[in-house]
């Protein structure tokens, strides 16, 4: 019964984590489809939406199915080491957004810088070509991370369905959002997103590792929310400490 | 043929520059110091067989490392 109700939780926590880091991602992808829609049309902005996803899920296709056959010590070595970097970085970002030593992400501006790139060009042939390919190349390097995150947590945890279908659920959340939504991207949470998904990737990252390297963790899988706490913990009295020292040293927020 | 030897070099060099920015990127103190790190829990459990100590190091060293990169990130010129 406390086995059991520990897997479901930990399934959560994977789902979880996956529907975070990929809606993050897809919101910063959509952002520029809905710069090119608006601007040069729907037409090349939903045919470079689509053959990005497309390509994606060939990628997961392909790659998806050879992790099962990989020694799971390995992939947990391999896999853990990515997120292990990955969430440092993401997390790291996160503190000194939410600290004010880093501007926010700003949707907004992102979408300005889309719009004046593609009315630059000036010949309507030479614009839908860039239009196509700036909507195909946010889908796909966004997505990218999102297939990377998918196929590391899912297949080290043995759960590459859920993870898939966690992701595919971002997908049509981001996706009815910024139907319903359009330009008003900038509303998304986003930094307290990737502060979540910050500390359940080095969290994951840390157990993953830790696994690789033989590490026998104190309780098996309920350390993870154990050190996922521990990291929360450490994120949230860094942004402090730091927001208070800005006050007594104040200085202006960089742009990323 | 030599259209199709440029197209996997730029397929290669845009693989290679993917995982460097995935990995490396603008945080290379985080790149290295993960990489220590982990090479010490390495040496603490599979050659020590100190199990206790690494379950203890493997966060501690991960929130230092965040530590300095933050702290890295606060001078000047940086972020």
């Amino acid at each position: 019964m406390v086995l059991a109700s520990m897997t479901s939780s930990n399934a959560v926590v994977l789902a979880g984590a996956v529907f975070l880091a990929s809606a993050v991602e897809m919101v910063e992808a959509l952002t520029i489809v809905v710069a090119v829609g608006h601007t040069e049309g729907w037409r090349a902005a939903l045919r470079g939406l689509a053959v990005g996803l497309v390509t994606l899920a060939v990628l997961v296709a392909a790659v998806g199915p050879a992790l099962a056959h990989f020694p799971l010590v390995a992939l947990r070595l391999v896999v853990g080491s990515v997120l292990f970097i990955f969430g440092l970085q993401w997390l790291r970002k996160a503190i000194l957004r939410a600290s004010g030593l880093q501007a926010k992400r700003d949707e907004d501006a992102v979408y300005r810088q889309t719009v004046a790139s593609l009315e630059t060009d000036a010949e309507t042939h030479q614009r839908a070509r860039v239009a196509f390919v700036l909507s195909f190349k946010g889908v796909f390097l966004e997505g990218l991370e999102v297939v990377i995150i998918v196929l590391t947590l899912g297949s080290s945890a043995g759960r590459l369905g859920l993870a898939v279908l966690a992701a595919i659920a971002a997908l049509v959340v981001v996706g009815l959002a910024g139907v319903i939504v359009a330009r008003q991207l900038s509303n998304v949470p986003e930094n307290l997103m990737k502060m979540v998904v910050g500390v359940l990737l080095v969290s994951y990252g840390t157990f993953f590792t830790g696994e690789g390297l033989k590490v026998r963790w104190p309780g098996g899988d309920v350390a993870l929310v154990v050190v996922a706490g521990a990291y929360g913990i450490v994120a949230c009295l860094t942004v402090i400490g730091l927001r208070s020292s800005a006050g007594r040293h104040p200085e202006g927020a960089t742009s990323p | 043929m030599r259209a199709a030897g440029s197209w996997t070099l730029r397929l290669l060099r845009g693989f290679g520059r993917f995982w460097w920015d995935f990995l490396v990127g603008d945080t290379p103190e985080i790149f290295l110091a993960a990489l220590v790190v982990l090479g010490a829990v390495a040496l603490i459990s599979l050659e020590g067989h100190w199990n206790a100590a690494a379950v203890v190091a493997l966060p501690l060293l991960a929130m230092a490392t965040l530590g300095l990169s933050v702290r890295r990130a606060r001078r000047p010129g940086r972020r």
